[in-house]
C-alpha cells in the first residue's frame, strides 16, 4: 500500500514540477500568440503521455535504481572493500579500481537510458536526414560520461583540483572545434548539457559523497561537487571525436571502391 | 495481435535502452560485491515502472513536447515579434529552472558549503538565504541563456565563438573566485537542464532555424542547451566573488 501512495506522491511532484512550464507555454499560447492549436487532442494527451511517464520512471527509479545505485556506490568506496582489511591511510589511488570500473560503466549505462538526450538523439537524426544516427550520438554521449565519472571519481581520490581538469577539456574542446565537421559542432555542445539530469545525477552525487567521505583528507562538502562539470564537458568531446571519426572513415572508403565514391559525390551537395 | 506488436515495438525500444544498466547491476552485484540484496521484489516493480514510464514519456515527447516546441516558433516567427519572442525565451529560461528540484537540492547543498567554509554566517537564515539568491541567479542565467540563444540563431552567429568566448571568461573567473564556489558553479551548469526543458527547447531552436530564411537547422538549431549550461557557470562565479566581497 505504501508503494500506491508513494506513486501518488511521485505524480503529484511531477504535476508540481510541470506546472511552471505549463503556466509560461499557456500564458504565452492565450496572452500573446492567440493561434489556434494544431492537433490539440493529440498534443494533450501526449501531455498527459509526458508527465504520467516521468512521474512513473522516477517512481521506478527511486525504488529501484537509486536504492541499489547508491548502496552499490557506498560498497565499492568503503575502505574495508577496496583495501581488504589495510588501513585507508595506505591506499594507492590504483586501490580503488573497482570504483573507476563501476563509475564509468554506470556513467556509461544510465546515459544511455537518459530521456533528455533519448529526445536530443532523436531530433538530431531527424534534422541531419538520419546522418547523425540515434545510437551513435547516444553511445558517444555515454563514453563521455563514462569517462569523466571515471576521472571524477580519480579526481577526489587523489585530490587534484578540479579547474585543472576543467581547463584542459576546454582546450581540447577549442582544438576539436576548429577541425571537426562544422555542422555536428553545436550538436555537440548541446550534449554536453543534456546528458545530467533525471537519471545520472543521483547516482553520480551518491558516488561523489561516498567518495569524499571515505578517502582520507577530503571533505564531502568540497570534494563532493564536479562530478556534473565533467560529465557536462566530456561528451563535447566524444561527440566531436566520433563525428571526425566517422569523417575519416567515411573519406577512406572511396580509394577503397571508386564506384562508392562517384555514388556519393553524386549524392552529396 | 495489433495490439501485441504495437506493445512490442513500445516498450522494445525501451527495453534495450535499459538492458546496459541492468546487466551492469547484476554484474556488479554477483561478481563484486556478492552480498545479497534486501528487497528484490520492490526493486523488480521499481524496474517495471521505470520501463513503462520511459516508454511513454518517449510517446509523449513525439506526441507533445516536439509539436508544442515546433509550433511556438512557427507562431513567434509568424508573428515577428522580436520582443515576444525574446520575453518568451527568458521566461522559458527562468520558469523551468527556479523550481527544478536538482537545483534546490544543489543549492541547499551549496549553502552548507558556504557555512563550512565560514564565508556566510552559520545562522539559519543566512544560509537559506544563500540558497535562495543562488536559484535565483542560476534561474536568471537560464533565462538570459536562452534570449542570447535564440538571438544568435535570428543572426546566424556561430555557436563556437560565443561557447569559445564564453568558457574563456569562465576560465578568468575561476582565477578569481573564492575557492568554495568554483565546484559549485561548475555543478550549477549541469543541473538546470530537465527532462521536460530539454526536448522543448531543441524543438523551439531547431524550429525557428528551419523557419528562418537562410538558417540551417543543423547548424543554427542546436545550441540553446550549451547556452544554457554555460551561463550559470559564470553567473555562479560572479555571484560567488560578489559574496564573498561583500562578507
Amino acid at each position: 500500500m505504501t508503494l500506491v501512495s508513494d506513486l501518488m506522491r511521485t505524480l503529484a511532484a511531477t504535476v508540481l514540477d510541470v506546472t511552471p512550464i505549463a503556466t509560461i507555454l499557456l500564458g504565452f499560447q492565450l496572452g500573446v500568440l492567440r493561434q489556434k492549436i494544431a492537433n490539440l487532442r493529440r498534443v494533450l494527451i501526449g501531455s498527459v503521455y509526458v508527465v504520467l511517464g516521468l512521474g512513473f520512471f522516477l517512481f521506478g527509479l527511486e525504488h529501484a535504481l537509486f536504492p541499489l545505485g547508491k548502496v552499490m556506490a557506498t560498497q565499492l568506496t568503503d575502505p574495508a572493500f577496496v583495501g581488504g582489511g589495510r588501513p585507508t591511510a595506505e591506499l594507492a589511488w590504483y586501490d580503488y579500481y573497482w570504483t573507476y570500473v563501476f563509475a564509468f560503466t554506470i556513467g556509461f549505462a544510465t546515459t544511455i537510458a537518459e530521456p533528455a538526450l533519448i529526445a536530443v538523439a532523436l531530433k538530431a537524426r531527424e534534422v541531419s536526414g538520419g546522418t547523425v544516427g540515434s545510437w551513435g550520438l547516444r553511445i558517444a554521449v555515454a563514453l563521455g560520461v563514462a569517462v569523466s565519472l571515471a576521472v571524477g571519481s580519480f579526481r577526489i581520490v587523489t585530490g587534484t583540483p578540479l579547474y585543472l581538469y576543467m581547463i584542459a577539456g576546454y582546450v581540447i574542446v577549442v582544438v576539436q572545434t576548429l577541425y571537426a565537421p562544422r555542422m555536428i559542432v553545436p550538436l555537440a555542445y548541446d550534449s554536453g548539457g543534456v546528458t545530467t539530469s533525471t537519471v545520472t545525477v543521483p547516482l553520480v552525487a551518491a558516488l561523489g559523497l561516498g567518495l569524499a567521505s571515505t578517502v582520507p583528507g577530503r571533505s564531502p562538502l568540497l570534494d563532493g561537487f564536479g562530478m556534473i562539470a565533467l560529465a557536462s564537458l566530456f561528451p563535447m568531446i566524444t561527440v566531436m571525436g566520433y563525428a571526425q571519426i566517422s569523417e575519416w572513415m567515411e573519406n577512406r572508403r572511396p580509394r577503397a571502391n571508386d564506384r562508392d565514391a562517384a555514388s556519393e559525390e553524386g549524392s552529396s551537395r | 495481435m495489433g495490439a501485441v506488436k504495437g506493445a512490442l515495438s513500445l516498450f522494445g525500444g525501451t527495453l534495450r535502452d535499459l538492458a546496459p544498466i541492468v546487466l551492469i547491476v547484476a554484474f556488479f552485484q554477483i561478481a563484486v560485491i556478492r552480498q545479497p540484496v534486501d528487497n528484490l521484489t520492490e526493486i523488480a516493480i521499481g524496474f517495471v515502472f521505470v520501463l513503462i514510464g520511459l516508454a511513454i514519456f518517449v510517446r509523449g515527447l513525439e506526441m507533445a513536447l516536439f509539436p508544442i516546441g515546433e509550433a511556438l516558433a512557427e507562431a513567434f516567427v509568424r508573428k515577428g515579434s522580436l520582443f515576444w519572442l525574446l520575453l518568451f525565451s527568458f521566461a522559458l529560461g527562468f520558469g523551468t529552472t527556479i523550481a527544478e528540484p536538482a537545483l534546490i537540492a544543489v543549492s541547499k547543498e551549496a549553502s552548507e558549503v558556504m557555512v563550512a567554509a565560514g564565508v556566510i554566517d552559520p545562522g539559519p537564515g543566512s544560509a537559506v538565504g544563500f540558497a535562495r539568491a543562488l536559484r535565483y541567479t542560476v534561474a536568471v542565467s537560464v533565462g538570459v541563456a536562452l534570449v542570447i540563444g535564440v538571438f544568435r540563431i535570428l543572426k546566424g552567429w556561430p555557436v563556437q565563438w560565443l561557447v569559445i568566448g564564453g568558457y574563456a571568461i569562465v576560465v578568468g573567473l575561476t582565477a578569481i573566485a573564492p575557492e568554495e564556489i568554483i565546484g559549485i558553479a561548475y555543478d550549477s551548469g549541469g543541473v538546470t537542464t530537465s527532462t521536460i526543458t530539454v526536448p522543448l527547447v531543441t524543438a523551439l531552436g531547431v524550429g525557428l532555424a528551419s523557419m528562418i530564411k537562410g538558417r540551417n537547422p543543423m547548424i543554427e538549431g542546436f545550441g540553446l542547451i550549451a547556452f544554457a549550461s554555460l551561463m550559470p557557470i559564470i553567473f555562479v562565479l560572479i555571484f560567488g566573488i560578489v559574496v564573498h566581497a561583500w562578507s
